[in-house]
């Protein structure tokens, strides 16, 4: 015994007595355990030892015991998955068959398709379309809510491009053109390109240097209009995007659109046959036609 | 002699890391392999000078307590530092553009293995090593055993902390969770683990009580585990001596399963068993009031430590991990709920009697609201466990509430009202400088972890919530990004919540300052430090 004893405190139970050792001055009481702590963890343990015989617990010599419930968490998921499938399964066998331009029209196919097509997009395409289909202005993901369309906005054109994608290494069908690099691969001299960024200013009604502009108009005409045509409006048979109004893929200021031409652009979307099934390929073509842009297939050539 | 050999050791130690920052393989490794050489020069240089002056015998009729000092001042500093970089990742998460691009170095992704291996291995390891220390020779009546290893234990856990810390934020990591160091770091970790083992287990031996006091029991579990633990979950072939990679024994399930064996049993007797072993010794120290039950302390030590290791398995639910063996870990955490309230019975009930102190003491208010932490997120731990809550819980930001209630409520607690308990004792003062500081930290961290848990707990059960929101036909309702929007304003409430717990610290630090630097001393002879005679 080498330290002080605490002082007994007043207030101590006098039936309880310390076990006699004293460690610094610390000692132990010898309280009993309180009933209700052993009675917890009795009813614990109780409960373990049933809940490991009602479900798979226990390593054996080859696999584990599988409890009397048997195994439970694969089967629940199967069995939700199976839920809906089957709910689902008429109105999806209905999607796939009905024609694509038929289906904005379809009251009981929109009904499903639409908010199936917004978790499928959610889940899939927001990453870089935005959760909101925004899109990221300026940074080559397409807004999706406007209806200035790239390869076309009808149901057919929105469906083939999610099927195939655009310019994928994957999908021999992708969407496909290039913009050559009229800069970098110096087919154009660096005057020639400022004066054709002008011109695209002036086309796109924002403050231009008139003359640059003029000249720049010829070196537009002589290699840009193949694909954005003579007025510059674009083409969607090839992707190539309409420069007269203020919606710009990439940005629209004089230095962006310099950038633009002198390296080009190569926006990418995945091929998504193959990873989505073709309902919610549908669902989401349904779902992206129906936030604003979406345009009635054309009519049959006369 | 000795000192001869010493200098030798040393002076290859420095050639070799010299070699190492020059044939390195990558950054990390060159960094470290510097970081060795000049802790190993100024070993050298130190050593020189200390053979010039003449030996000074240790006391032996004194506790040796320059090393808990150090380990005092270590623990305080480390925590302030573990504080901030929580404080600094925590405002990232709310505010992405603070990720600033400075190849790396500072974004989220390495800055928070810093943050959690500072906060558990640098503060708490330190106040682990530091009280261990302290309450084995008072509890023994014995000075420590080994000599000066107990100083190679001190500074060779700081060199792990900085070899750590400086290989993180390069990038040197084995992308295990708790247990990032790579392989060199991990061998360092072992040697000075079981110099650790060896100073505890010789000091015990040296006892003068034929019993061995419940704290120390506890802080010897901790010591074995966790170096059972540590070298079987770090398990690894080094690609090169020369570099920092390597490639772990174990693959796939196994190598998970292994982990979370380590990663849970890291909770279960670093922050567990090692600060219960504090909790008994300060705790009726500071109330003077003996421990509750010697029964119970029996009885829930060894369920305890039984049933936590078994426990790991429930942070792997619904992965590959096999059913049975997720059925298990559950059924052991919840088992393992009473043996766990054991401590916070004890602990609570020891100031029985001593009540009427919590108005005037606010150290002993700290102790208890530690205690009472513990018991929290040792209920709402086993509650996690269960499949159909961890099913929302997972992934989500309600275990990161549930660990900071554990690490900040505490063990942060507990550590900060130790450190209060100690540093006039060690220092010999009459008391702190500041009796109303105390108080201050005690309000500015308690109502910190209050807005930290509970944001955690609103956004972690929401985006559980938004996650599995399914529409009438099973289709999920929510994008990611809808949840990271919606989480916004809670990140900024828990970001805030840390920033007054780190302001509580500053002041804690500032407090010890003054009163070590600002307080005279208490008597001549610091009669602390003297072992009693028999």
């Amino acid at each position: 015994m080498f330290a002080k004893q605490i002082t007994k405190n007043s207030r101590t139970k006098a039936q309880v007595e310390t076990t006699g050792h004293i460690w610094d001055g610390v000692q132990e009481l010898n309280n009993p355990l309180p009933r209700w702590w052993v009675w917890v963890l009795y009813l614990t343990i109780i409960w373990g030892i049933g809940y490991t015989i009602a479900y798979p617990a226990w390593p054996m010599i080859s696999g584990a015991t599988q409890g009397i419930l048997g195994p439970q968490e694969r089967a629940a998921v199967a069995a939700e998955i199976d839920r809906f499938d089957s709910a689902n399964g008429d109105i999806k066998a209905a999607l796939i068959a009905a024609p694509l331009a038929d289906i904005p029209a379809d009251e009981a196919l929109k009904a499903y398709a639409i908010p199936a097509g917004a978790s499928v997009f959610k889940n899939n395409c927001a990453t870089c379309h935005g959760s909101g289909a925004a899109g990221v202005q300026g940074k080559g993901y397409p807004n999706l809510l406007d209806n200035d369309w790239l390869w076309g906005g009808d149901m057919e054109a929105i469906h083939t491009t999610l099927t195939h994608g655009i310019r994928n290494a994957t999908d021999p069908d992708a969407r496909y053109s290039q913009m050559p690099k009229f800069g970098a691969d110096g087919l154009l001299e660096p005057a020639q390109i400022a004066g054709v960024v002008e011109h695209v200013l002036k086309i796109s009604g924002q403050d231009h240097d008139a003359a640059l502009a003029s000249a720049g108009a010829t070196v537009f005409t002589e290699n840009c209009v193949a694909c954005h045509t003579e007025a510059g409006t674009g083409d969607r048979a090839q992707g190539a995007p309409n420069l007269t109004d203020a919606i710009w893929l990439y940005g629209g200021t004089r230095e962006t659109i310099t950038n633009t031409v002198i390296n080009a652009r190569f926006g990418v979307m995945p091929a998504w046959a193959g990873r989505l099934p073709e309902d919610e390929i549908r669902a989401v073509a349904s779902y992206v036609h129906s936030l604003g842009g979406g345009e009635a297939a054309p009519s049959p050539a006369p | 002699m000795w000192d001869y050999i010493k200098l030798a050791v040393l002076g290859a130690i420095a050639v070799l890391a010299a070699i190492g920052v020059q044939y390195g393989w990558d950054l990390p490794y060159k960094v470290n392999a510097a970081v060795v050489m000049l802790a190993a020069a100024a070993t050298f240089i130190v050593t020189v000078r200390g053979m010039e002056r003449p030996k000074r015998a240790a006391n032996m009729g004194e506790y040796n307590d320059g090393v808990v000092r150090a380990g005092v001042i270590a623990t305080a500093f480390w925590g302030v530092v573990g504080f901030l970089v929580g404080v600094i990742i925590a405002f990232q998460l709310a505010f992405p553009s603070l990720n600033i691009e400075l190849t790396g170095i500072l974004n989220f992704g390495r800055l928070r293995p810093l943050h959690t291996s500072a906060v558990i291995f640098a503060f708490g390891g330190n106040a682990l090593i530091m009280s261990a220390f302290y309450v084995v020779q008072r509890t023994s009546g014995a000075r420590l055993w080994g000599g000066k290893l107990p100083w190679f234990v001190f500074w060779g856990w700081q060199l792990m902390i900085v070899l750590a810390a400086t290989s993180y934020v390069l990038g040197g990591t084995q992308g295990k969770e708790y247990a990032e160091p790579v392989w060199y770091i991990d061998l360092w970790i072992t040697v000075v683990w079981v110099s650790f083992l060896l100073v505890f287990i010789g000091t015990l031996y040296k006892r003068r009580e034929p019993h061995i006091y419940v704290a120390n029991w506890f802080f010897l579990s901790m010591i074995i585990t966790v170096a059972m633990l540590h070298v079987v979950n770090n398990m690894a072939i080094p690609v090169s001596l020369l570099s920092s990679q390597s490639v772990p024994v174990f693959s796939g399930v196994q190598d998970a399963m292994t982990q979370w064996w380590y990663g849970h049993n890291a909770v279960g007797f670093f922050l567990t068993a090692g600060f219960l072993g504090m909790m008994y010794y300060f705790v009726p120290k500071q109330a003077e009031r003996p421990v509750y039950s010697y029964k119970l302390s029996i009885i829930h030590f060894w369920a305890l430590i039984f049933l936590y290791i078994w426990a790991g398995p429930h942070h792997l639910h619904y992965t590959a991990l096999p059913e049975w063996a997720s059925t298990l870990g559950m059924v052991f955490s919840i088992v393992l709920w009473m043996p766990s309230w054991g401590g916070m019975i004890n602990g609570l009930m020891t100031l029985s009697g001593a009540w009427d102190k919590l108005r005037t003491d606010p150290i002993l208010r700290m102790f208890a609201v530690a205690i009472g932490f513990y018991g929290m997120s040792t209920f709402e731990g086993p509650m996690m466990s269960i499949k159909a809550v961890n099913s929302l819980s997972h992934y989500t930001d309600w275990t990161i509430g549930h660990v900071h209630s554990g690490a900040l409520g505490w063990n942060g607690m507990i550590t900060f009202a130790t450190l209060y308990f100690l540093t006039p004792r060690l220092w010999n003062r009459a008391g702190m400088y500041s009796q109303s500081m105390v108080s201050w930290h005690f309000w500015l961290a308690t109502i910190g972890i209050v807005l930290y848990a509970s944001s955690m707990w609103v956004t972690g059960i929401m985006e559980g919530l938004m996650w599995r929101e399914v529409d009438a036909n099973g289709f999920l309702v929510n994008a990611f990004a809808d949840t990271v929007a919606a989480k916004f304003p809670m990140y900024v409430v828990r970001g805030t919540g840390g920033l007054m717990y780190l302001s509580g610290a500053l002041l804690m630090v500032y407090n010890m300052w003054m009163t070590v630097r600002g307080l005279p001393a208490k008597s001549a002879v610091n009669t602390n430090n003297a072992i009693p005679a028999q």
